[in-house]
């Protein structure tokens, strides 16, 4: 048994997320020079051109790179020969995410669904953090972070089709869920999509899909040609950085796959905006 | 041709009317955050035909739920929020009051855009996820009504050449297809 410290997990969860509120990763970086150089719409690339000097004023004055600092999503390996020691782990997540959210200036986004009151003085300041878990072999603890802001999330979309629908009914599903949110996510846009598996692990194959390092390859080949096809497609429909018309409009498109019931196709389509807050730490 | 301004706000009808889909707006001035939990108190107000905390007239409404200020600053990173969310309140606050003008990121309904024309306003886009840029710009920051709403209460602020595009003018101008039809690939 390799033993963990309740407190190292919170010091780290609680570092990682300050530093994720105001810098950039660098592959998001790298996808938004990018963009900028391949843009060819003028009001776009001025777009493009605010948002990379956004990324620089964010990490020098340490202040949060969107007022949207999302809530907390993470994905966690824990290794069956690791202990935390000292409390949960599940505990130690959540009381990093509030000291995070708190010390980075982040703001607390976590409400009550009806009355819409802010939960932070009373389950916690953006508390509870979202948190998927995983038992894997091995005594290693793998903690990916993403801060999720709310206007991607609210275009996002999840359906089950009939098998029948196929390859081409993913297609379009996609692009019809991006050329439908318009501006309203914040493009350049990371895609992430879902194929199968049952309902729910559609939706948490999407989510997961986002925390991928942009520019990576898929290792399925098929997945991989699907992908670059999506790419090529979605930036013909022409919206552009913040949706003001170009011809950049999604950094990347990444899909995550599963087995499936024979009688069943569900498709979850996840959207993430230009600011792609993610890190992955290792315990 | 974009053209390039510097408004000062309160707005007249004069300051929008010359305003076209596409043109670029440094907006200096006080305007006034809100976001949808505000908006609904607005529009309570308005039913009980009650104050509002602020005088409508003229003025624009930004949406937006800034972050915490760091000590010292006067306010936290505060870009843009998506605004249909606040397309069931607009119009009333557009055609009753004679709000000029509001600052978000995303499409407007049709209700919006036809109070825009009807009633002279105008809906400007900022750039969604610049919070930190754009705070730059505020030089000062003070919560006038509803502070129990935490990020999403009512905000004096006072900003300095505000980088704006306009999305919607008063002629049923909409940058967002225009931009999109010129660059969409069929």
């Amino acid at each position: 048994m390799r033993e963990i410290k309740y407190e190292d997990i919170v010091k780290s969860i609680k570092d990682c997320i300050i530093f994720s509120g105001a810098n950039l990763p660098k592959d998001a970086l790298e996808k938004m020079n990018e963009a900028y150089e391949n843009e060819k719409s003028p009001v776009a690339k001025e777009v493009l051109k605010q948002l990379i000097k956004n990324a620089d004023i964010a990490s020098s004055e340490e202040k949060p790179l969107c007022q949207d600092t999302g809530l907390a999503v993470f994905f966690v390996k824990v290794g069956e020969d690791v202990k935390v020691i000292g409390g949960t782990l599940k505990a130690a997540i959540n009381e990093g995410t509030e000291k995070g959210y708190i010390d980075g200036y982040l703001r607390a986004s976590t409400c009550e669904w009806d009355t819409r009151a802010n939960l932070k003085d009373t389950l916690g300041y953006n508390l509870p953090a979202f948190i998927h878990f995983d038992l894997v072999k091995g005594d290693e603890l793998t903690i990916e972070y993403a801060a999720k802001g709310g206007g991607s999330e609210n275009v996002s979309r999840a359906t089950v089709m009939p098998p029948a629908a196929g390859r081409k009914g993913v297609i379009d599903y996609v692009k019809k869920i991006v050329s439908n949110a318009g501006p309203n996510p914040c493009p350049p846009l990371t895609v992430g999509v879902g194929i199968g598996g049952t309902f729910e692990k559609a939706v948490i194959s999407s989510k997961h899909a986002l925390f991928r390092k942009l520019g990576s390859v898929n290792e399925d080949p098929t997945l991989k040609e699907m992908e670059e096809e999506l790419v090529e497609e979605l930036n013909k429909l022409g919206i552009g950085a913040m949706g003001m018309g170009g011809t950049q409009t999604v950094f990347g498109v990444h899909i995550e796959k599963n087995p499936c019931h024979i009688a069943s196709l569900p498709v979850s389509v996840n959207v993430q905006c230009h600011s792609s807050r993610h890190a992955v730490i290792k315990l | 041709m974009s053209k390039i301004y510097n408004l000062t706000t309160p707005l007249s009808k004069n300051d929008v009317v010359q305003l076209k889909a596409g043109d670029i707006v440094y907006l200096s001035g006080i305007i006034y955050t809100a976001r949808d939990a505000a908006h609904k108190k607005l529009i309570d107000l308005m039913d009980a035909k009650e104050d509002l905390p602020f005088d409508v007239s003229g003025s624009v409404i930004y949406f937006v739920g800034p972050t915490p200020p760091k000590p010292g600053d006067p306010i936290g990173s505060a870009g843009p929020t998506t605004s249909y969310r606040m397309d069931s309140y607009s119009p009333r606050l557009i055609n009753e009051k004679g709000l000029r003008g509001m600052i978000g990121k995303g499409k407007r309904n049709k209700e919006v855009t036809d109070a825009c024309t009807k009633s002279k306003a105008i809906y400007f886009g900022a750039t969604g996820g610049a919070g930190a840029l754009l705070a730059r710009q505020i030089k000062s920051s003070k919560v006038i009504a509803y502070p129990e709403l935490g990020p999403e209460a009512i905000r004096k602020l006072e900003v300095i050449d505000f980088p704006l595009t306009v999305i919607n003018d008063t002629y049923d101008q909409d940058l967002y297809k225009i931009g999109r039809d010129k660059y969409e690939v069929k």
